[in-house]
């Protein structure tokens, strides 16, 4: 039940409770609270809306952001990991396989301000061992929404 | 030449076949250019699901063309797409097909139902249908030479049919049942006892089944129950199958018909005169979709599900009395307390307030005082379509 209806909140986050509790044959008093719940919880972490930025502003620089670190004996990875996810910059971190360890996604008003947070910020977390910056050049596909193009062809007026 | 002599020839008789000349003609015709004339329509009007072929069925198609898959196929379709749907209706239905001369890849359940009727009728047979029906059914019949004979459905039994209005429609004519279960356009399901009731009625009248099952994956807390997969009935129906409502690929044109050898021959026969082979290219996204197809499926399914239970509710609510469709993708509500014949209400309802909805009169005389909501449609879209036609019921309530 929680399941459904965070898949139908995560597909879109304005569907009411009333819609939900039709979709899912649950009282209405009986969603709220399940919603209730999962904010509490922290399952759900908030309500946001996916924008076509590109579209409106060219002042908007996204760079994608290879770390190399050397982890701690305890903590491992987690902590310094911690600490970049604090920067404001940082819109996804994640820690991954490969050649290198933390993969962040970062956005910056420009390439100099993104340059900056790299070499003053990055650079200087003990454990950082290097990082290697992509630029990116254009956004295609935002959280599975493609962003432009992506509306299709339209159904023709068929009779069957 | 001028255009009105344009015109007389055209009517003169013996031109068009008398055969043709008895489809009825479309009055939705009329609606649906009326519909496409028009700007900020929302429409619950086509039957076909929203969604584009996942991706990655297309790719396996675009990819084929990438290699030169272009050209024709063995009459009754690619092999391995034979040996694919053979066993997908062994695991889904338990129902056991040879590929090898018991299966008939085609252009869309469509073809898949002219040939049958043009397989198995003679001048003057009659094919007993349910009434509400999918639109081609009739004129598949006429078209074969056949007589289509109806026996009504109604509301108060879900618009199934019963196995006893069949038989009490059997005459020494009757040559086939025509059902197809989940429907078009009541979202009506069948169940297993009252088929196995219908499959009665045909082994003692010595009559062939055509189910056509397109809808059989869209269901909705209820299992399908294959025709075919009924004890004893297999060596007299024809089962019809395909990929346009599952797969989201209406527009390839692929689908299947299964049975019997001596009947997948003869409809072979007139494939083979008449098409060829199914197009290769939606040959290949049909494989790929019966190979890994199926969660796309069930993520549709339950996506269509939220929509029909929004739907259903918001119909009853605004005054147009719903059964609940537990198939397909239609609700069919009635319009009785408007007082206007089915027709009349969705042409106004469509000027008046910009919402599409197909007269349920095209599908059938007992389809007079419903109409047919398709909500393979954005929940955005049904729920200002409720607003609109709250709107419009509450203006018209007798």
């Amino acid at each position: 039940m929680l399941k459904d209806v965070l898949k139908i909140l995560e597909n879109d986050a304005r569907t009411t409770t009333k819609q939900i509790a039709t979709m899912t044959g649950t009282p209405v008093g009986e969603v709220t609270k399940l919603i209730k719940q999962a904010e509490k919880d922290k399952l759900i972490l908030k309500y946001k809306t996916i924008v076509n930025w590109d579209r409106i502003e060219d002042d908007q620089v996204w760079a994608i952001i290879e770390v190399k670190v050397t982890p701690e004996p305890e903590a491992g990875f987690d902590s310094i990991a911690g600490r970049i996810a604090q920067f404001g910059q940082v819109r996804s971190l994640y820690l991954a396989s490969g050649t290198y360890d933390l993969l962040l996604v970062v956005m910056g008003k420009s390439e100099r301000q993104v340059a900056d947070f790299v070499s003053q910020n990055l650079a200087h977390i003990e454990g950082v061992q290097g990082t290697v910056t992509h630029f990116v050049l254009k956004r295609y596909k935002v959280d599975g929404e493609i962003l432009e193009g992506g509306e299709g062809a339209k159904r023709q007026p068929v009779i069957l | 030449m001028s255009a009105g002599k344009t015109e007389k020839s055209r009517k003169e008789p013996g031109l068009i076949s008398e055969r043709v000349n008895r489809l009825s003609p479309s009055g939705i015709r009329k609606f649906f250019d009326l519909l496409a004339s028009m700007e900020g329509v929302i429409s619950l009007g086509v039957g076909e699901p929203d969604y584009a072929t996942p991706w990655h069925i297309s790719e396996a198609a675009v990819r084929s063309l990438e290699r030169g898959y272009t050209m024709y196929t063995s009459n009754s379709g690619v092999p391995e797409l034979r040996e694919e749907t053979a066993r997908y209706l062994k695991e889904k239905y338990n129902v056991k097909y040879e590929p090898y001369g018991e299966i008939l890849m085609t252009v869309g359940v469509s073809e898949a139902l002219d040939l049958a009727m043009r397989a198995i009728l003679n001048p003057g047979d009659e094919v007993v249908m349910p009434d509400p029906h999918y639109v081609a059914y009739d004129s598949c019949v006429i078209l074969a030479g056949g007589e289509p004979v109806m026996v009504p459905t109604s509301q108060e039994n879900n618009f199934e049919v019963e196995a006893r209005d069949i038989e009490a429609r059997v005459t020494g004519k009757t040559r086939a049942i025509l059902i197809g279960y989940p429907a078009n356009p009541t979202g009506a399901v069948m169940s297993r006892d009252k088929l196995l009731a219908v499959a009665e009625v045909a082994r003692r009248h010595n009559l062939i089944v055509i189910s056509d099952e397109i809808y059989a994956r869209l269901v909705y807390g209820v299992e399908h129950t294959c025709f075919a997969g009924l004890r004893g009935v297999k060596e007299h129906t024809i089962l019809l199958g395909g990929f346009s409502k599952a797969y989201a690929m209406t527009g390839w044109r692929i689908g299947y018909a299964a049975a019997p050898k001596e009947i997948i021959a003869a409809m072979t026969k007139i494939h083979q005169y008449t098409i060829m082979s199914a197009p290769t290219p939606a040959q290949v996204a049909a494989l790929e979709a019966l190979k890994t197809g199926e969660p796309d499926v069930v993520e549709m399914v339950e996506d269509y599900n939220r929509r029909r239970l929004i739907i259903v509710k918001g119909l009853n609510e605004i005054g147009m009395p719903c059964f609940e469709p537990r198939g397909a993708f239609y609700a069919f509500p009635s319009i009785r307390n408007t007082g206007m014949s089915s027709e009349e209400f969705s042409e106004k309802l469509l000027v008046e307030e910009k919402v599409a909805v197909v007269p349920g009169s095209a599908f059938g005389e007992c389809g007079e005082g419903y109409v047919r909501c398709c909500y393979a449609t954005s929940l955005a879209d049904i729920e200002e379509a409720l607003t609109r036609m709250r709107r419009f019921v509450k203006k018209y309530k007798k």
